[in-house]
C-alpha cells in the first residue's frame, strides 16, 4: 500500500540531511502551487511505495508566512499517512513548540530526536522514554548527518502509520486557556470536521485570533461574537493578549516537560565551539575583511582558477566533437543550410548552455559549504544593516554578490532564502548587478573612448547599476511588496562540519535543474536567433550581414534608440544578440561593422559619439538579462509571465536612464 | 530598584527577564514563537560590526534581532523584580471595577 510521509522541523535542525538519508538520490525538487515555495519529494531508499514530502523548514504554524501556511494546507488536505516531526535535540524546548501545534492535527506522527549524538557527548542526556510517554508521541534518537538511527526511525514511521496512532495527549494547555480552547472546540466541532480540520486545531488557531481560520470555517456573525466573548474573557483573566497566552502556554508545558525529561549540565561542545569561532568570524573589526576575503576566495576559485579550468576543458571538448560533426557533415555531403544550422546554430547553441554549468557547479559546491556550516545566518548578522533600508534582510546579501560575477547562479541561491517575499525581491534586484560577461563590452568602448578615464567609467558603471537596484527596490518595497516586512529574528546555529553528500546532492540538483530547464530555453534562443541572423526573408543564407532579418528588425526598431544616441542598425542588432550572450554584443559589432574586433575602435568612432558610447554602455549594463538568467528567474519566480515581466522592465530601465545619461552627456559636452 | 529597560538598551553580556513583548503582526508573533515569552531570561551577545542588528542568547540558543524590534521588548533586571511586576499587575486588575 503507498503511503506518504510528511517530514517537518525547524530551519537548521538537520532536516535536509534526515530527508537525504532517507530518500539517498530518488529526489524530485518542484514548487508547491501558487507560490515560490520548494516542495521536495522522494521515495523511501528500499521501500518503492513509500513518499517522504520535505516540508519547508518553520518554527510555527501562524498565518503569516507563505512557507507556514503552505504546511497547514499540505498537512490538513492531503492528510499525510505519519507526520515525521524531526527535532534538534540540543536545543528541544524550542524544537517542541512547533511539536505542540503538530499534535492538535489529530495526524499519526513520530518525532525524530536528531543530533542526540552531541547531547551525549556533552554530558547531557533526554529520557526518550519519559518524552514519548509525556507527549504520547513515538520518539527516535538518531543522527542525522551519522545515519544513525535512520532505520528504526523509519520501520517505527512504517509502523505508526498503519496502525493509524495518533498523538495521545492534546491536553497540555491548564487554566483559562485550557477553558477557552475547550468551549470553542465544543462549538465548531461540527464545522471543522465538516471541513477536515481536527476540531482541537481549529479552536486553538481561532483562540490565537489566526484569520486563515476563520475565513476556512465561514462562521456565522453569532459564533465570531460568541468566540470573541470567550477569549476577551480569557485575556482579562490572563492580562495578556490572545496571541501572548497561547505562546506562553506552549512554552509553559513544554518547560514542565523538559523539566522531567532534560538534564542539562552544560551547553554542548558544538554550541560552546560556536560562541568561541564567532568571536573571530562575527568580530567587530574583523568580522566583514573576513567575509570580504572569504566571498574574493570562492569568486576567484568559481570564475578563475577550477571554474574557468574546467570551461576550457568543456570547450576543448565541443570543439572537437563540433569539429567532429563538421567533417562528418562535409563528408556526408549535407545540403549548405542545415549543415551551418547544426554548426553554427546547435552546436554553438549546446556551447553556451554549457559554459555556465562549470561555474554552478563550483559556485554551489562552496554555497552549499557556506549554508550548511552555519556561516551564511552569520553573513546575514553583519550585513544586515546594508540591506535594511530597502526591503531586504542580510540573507539577500551573498545571492547579490553573485549577481556581480552571473546572474545565473545568483538568482538560483536565493532558494535558501527564508522567506518567499525576501526571495522574490531579491531575484528581481539582482539583474542591477553588473554580471562578468558584460566586462568584455565594457573594456571595448572605455578602450576607443574614454581612453583617460577608464577606471571612472567602469566604477561609474557599476555605481549606476547599484544606484538603479536602490531606487528600484524602494519602489518595489512601496508598491508591489508593499505591507508588513518579513521580521528579520533570525537564528543563528551552530557551526557544524557539512557533509559532503549534503554538498553534493545540493550541486547536482542545481547543476541537473538548469540543464534540464535551460536546454531548450536556451537552445531554441540560440537557433532562432542564428536563423534571424544568417537568412535574409528568402531564407538564404546571407553574405552580407546587413541584408538578415535580424538586421532587418534592427533597423526598423532603431529610431526607439534615437533619443538614447544610438538609433543606428548595427548598434540595435547587436544589443539583440546579446539575450543569447552578452559577450555575444562586441563579436556581433565586429561583424555588423565588417571589421575585426581588433580593429573596431576608429569604425565605432563614426556610429558613436562619446556621450552616445556611455549611453550604450548604461543601456547593456541595465537592460534584459541573458536568456541563461530570465530561464533562472522563470524557475524561481515561476512563471513565464514573471520572466517576461523581469524582460520588459529591464528594458524600459535601461532606455530611460541611458535617455538621462545620453541627455546629460550631450549637454555637459558641449558647454 | 531599577527601571524597566527595553532590550536593545542592555550592553553587551548583560541579560534581562522578560516581562512583555510589544510590536504586532507576523514580527511579534514571530517573536513569541522564538520563545520570547515573559518571564523568559536573555542575554546579549553581541552586536553586529555595523551596529545593528544584535545577537542575544535565550533557552540556550542564538537569535539576531534589530534594535528597532528589540526596543519593543521589555526587560527588568532579575527574576525577583519580574515576579514583583507581575503581582502587582494581578492586584491592580483585581481592584479595577468590573463592568
Amino acid at each position: 500500500m503507498s503511503r506518504t510521509f510528511a517530514l517537518i522541523g525547524n530551519p537548521n535542525c538537520g532536516k535536509t540531511t534526515l530527508f537525504n538519508q532517507i530518500t539517498g538520490s530518488n529526489q524530485h525538487v518542484g514548487n508547491f502551487p501558487g507560490v515560490t515555495v520548494e516542495k521536495k519529494e522522494g521515495t523511501v531508499k528500499n521501500h518503492k511505495d513509500m513518499t517522504v514530502v520535505d516540508l519547508p523548514g518553520i518554527y510555527s504554524l501562524s498565518p503569516y508566512s507563505a512557507e507556514e501556511v503552505v504546511t497547514r494546507d499540505f498537512l490538513i488536505n492531503e492528510k499525510p499517512d505519519c507526520i515525521i516531526n524531526i527535532l534538534d535535540a540540543t536545543n528541544i524546548e524550542r524544537n517542541l513548540y512547533l511539536t505542540l501545534q503538530l499534535m492538535e492535527l489529530k495526524v499519526p506522527m513520530i518525532l525524530a530526536l536528531n543530533l542526540m549524538d552531541e547531547v551525549r557527548a556533552s554530558g547531557n542526556s533526554i529520557d526518550v522514554q519519559k518524552l514519548q510517554n509525556e507527549l504520547g508521541i513515538p520518539a527516535v534518537p538518531i543522527s542525522a548527518s551519522k545515519n544513525e538511527g535512520i532505520a528504526e526511525l523509519i520501520e517505527r514511521t512504517v509502523q505508526t502509520a498503519e496502525d493509524n496512532i495518533h498523538p495521545q495527549r492534546m491536553d497540555f494547555c491548564k487554566g483559562a486557556v485550557h477553558k477557552a480552547i475547550h468551549s470553542i472546540a465544543h462549538i465548531i466541532e461540527d464545522r471543522a470536521e465538516k471541513n477536515g480540520i481536527s476540531a482541537r486545531f481549529a479552536a486553538t488557531k481561532l483562540v490565537e485570533g489566526d484569520s486563515l481560520m476563520i475565513d476556512s470555517l465561514s462562521l456565522s456573525e453569532n459564533e465570531r461574537d460568541i468566540l470573541d466573548h470567550i477569549v476577551t474573557e480569557m485575556e482579562e483573566t490572563l492580562h495578556t493578549d490572545r496571541e501572548a497566552a497561547l505562546a506562553d502556554m506552549r512554552y509553559d508545558y513544554i518547560d514542565t516537560v523538559c523539566k522531567k525529561t532534560v538534564f542539562r549540565h552544560q551547553e554542548t561542545k558544538e554550541h560552546q565551539r560556536s560562541v568561541k569561532i564567532d568571536t573571530v568570524l562575527t568580530h567587530k573589526y574583523l568580522g566583514l575583511p573576513i567575509f570580504l576575503g572569504i566571498m574574493m576566495l570562492i569568486f576567484w576559485l568559481s570564475f578563475g582558477l577550477i571554474g574557468s579550468g574546467l570551461s576550457d576543458l568543456l570547450a576543448y571538448a565541443i570543439d572537437g566533437l563540433t569539429d567532429l560533426a563538421d567533417r562528418a557533415l562535409t563528408a556526408y555531403g549535407m545540403n549548405e543550410w542545415v549543415h551551418a544550422l547544426i554548426i553554427e546554430g546547435i552546436f554553438s547553441g549546446v556551447g553556451s548552455v554549457l559554459s555556465f554549468l562549470p561555474l554552478i557547479v563550483v559556485m554551489f559546491f562552496f554555497l552549499s559549504i557556506l549554508e550548511d556550516s552555519g556561516y551564511m545566518a552569520r553573513v546575514a548578522f553583519v550585513m544586515d544593516r546594508l540591506l535594511r533600508k530597502f526591503g531586504l534582510s542580510g540573507r539577500s546579501f551573498v545571492p547579490m554578490l553573485i549577481g556581480f560575477g552571473c546572474s545565473v547562479p545568483a538568482i538560483m541561491a536565493t532558494r535558501t532564502l527564508a522567506s518567499e517575499k525576501d526571495r522574490k525581491m531579491t531575484v528581481l534586484l539582482i539583474p542591477f548587478m553588473s554580471c562578468s560577461a558584460k566586462i568584455p563590452i565594457y573594456a571595448l568602448f572605455t578602450d576607443v573612448f574614454f581612453d583617460e578615464h577608464k577606471t571612472l567609467v567602469m566604477l561609474s558603471l557599476y555605481l549606476i547599476g547599484i544606484i538603479m537596484a536602490i531606487l528600484v527596490g524602494v519602489l518595489f518595497k512601496n508598491t508591489l511588496f508593499k505591507g508588513e516586512p518579513v521580521p528579520f529574528v533570525m537564528e543563528l546555529p551552530s557551526y557544524r562540519m557539512p557533509s559532503l553528500k549534503s554538498v553534493m546532492i545540493h550541486m547536482w540538483e542545481k547543476a541537473w535543474g538548469f540543464i534540464v530547464k535551460a536546454f531548450t530555453v536556451i537552445l531554441a534562443a540560440t537557433v532562432i536567433l542564428w536563423v534571424l541572423q544568417s537568412l535574409d526573408f528568402r531564407l538564404n543564407i546571407v553574405t552580407d550581414s546587413a541584408d538578415s532579418i535580424l538586421a532587418t528588425i534592427g533597423a526598423f526598431i532603431a529610431p526607439v534608440f534615437a533619443p538614447v544616441g544610438f538609433g543606428n542598425w548595427q548598434a540595435v542588432t547587436a544589443l539583440i544578440t546579446g539575450f543569447t550572450a552578452k559577450e555575444a554584443v562586441v563579436s556581433s559589432l565586429a561583424v555588423l561593422m565588417g571589421s575585426e574586433i581588433s580593429a573596431l575602435g576608429p569604425v565605432l568612432s563614426q556610429i558613436f559619439s562619446p556621450a552616445a558610447a556611455f549611453s550604450f554602455l548604461v543601456f547593456t549594463l541595465l537592460y534584459t538579462p541573458c536568456v541563461a538568467a530570465i530561464t533562472a528567474v522563470k524557475r524561481e519566480l515561476g512563471g513565464m509571465k514573471a520572466a517576461v515581466s523581469v524582460i520588459l522592465f529591464q528594458t524600459f530601465v535601461a532606455w530611460c536612464t541611458a535617455f538621462a545619461v545620453y541627455n546629460i552627456g550631450t549637454l555637459i559636452l558641449h558647454l | 530598584m531599577k527601571e524597566n529597560r527595553t532590550l536593545d538598551k542592555l550592553k553587551v553580556k548583560e541579560s534581562g527577564i522578560i516581562i512583555s513583548v510589544g510590536g504586532e503582526g507576523a514580527l511579534r508573533r514571530r517573536l513569541l514563537d522564538m520563545g520570547l515569552t515573559p518571564g523568559t531570561k536573555v542575554m546579549v551577545r553581541k552586536v553586529a560590526p555595523l551596529g545593528d542588528p544584535i545577537e542575544i542568547f535565550l533557552r540556550s540558543f542564538e537569535l539576531t534581532i534589530r534594535k528597532e524590534d528589540a526596543k519593543k521588548i521589555t526587560i527588568c533586571d532579575s527574576l525577583d523584580n519580574y515576579h514583583n511586576i507581575i503581582n502587582r499587575k494581578e492586584e491592580n486588575k483585581c481592584h479595577e471595577p468590573s463592568l
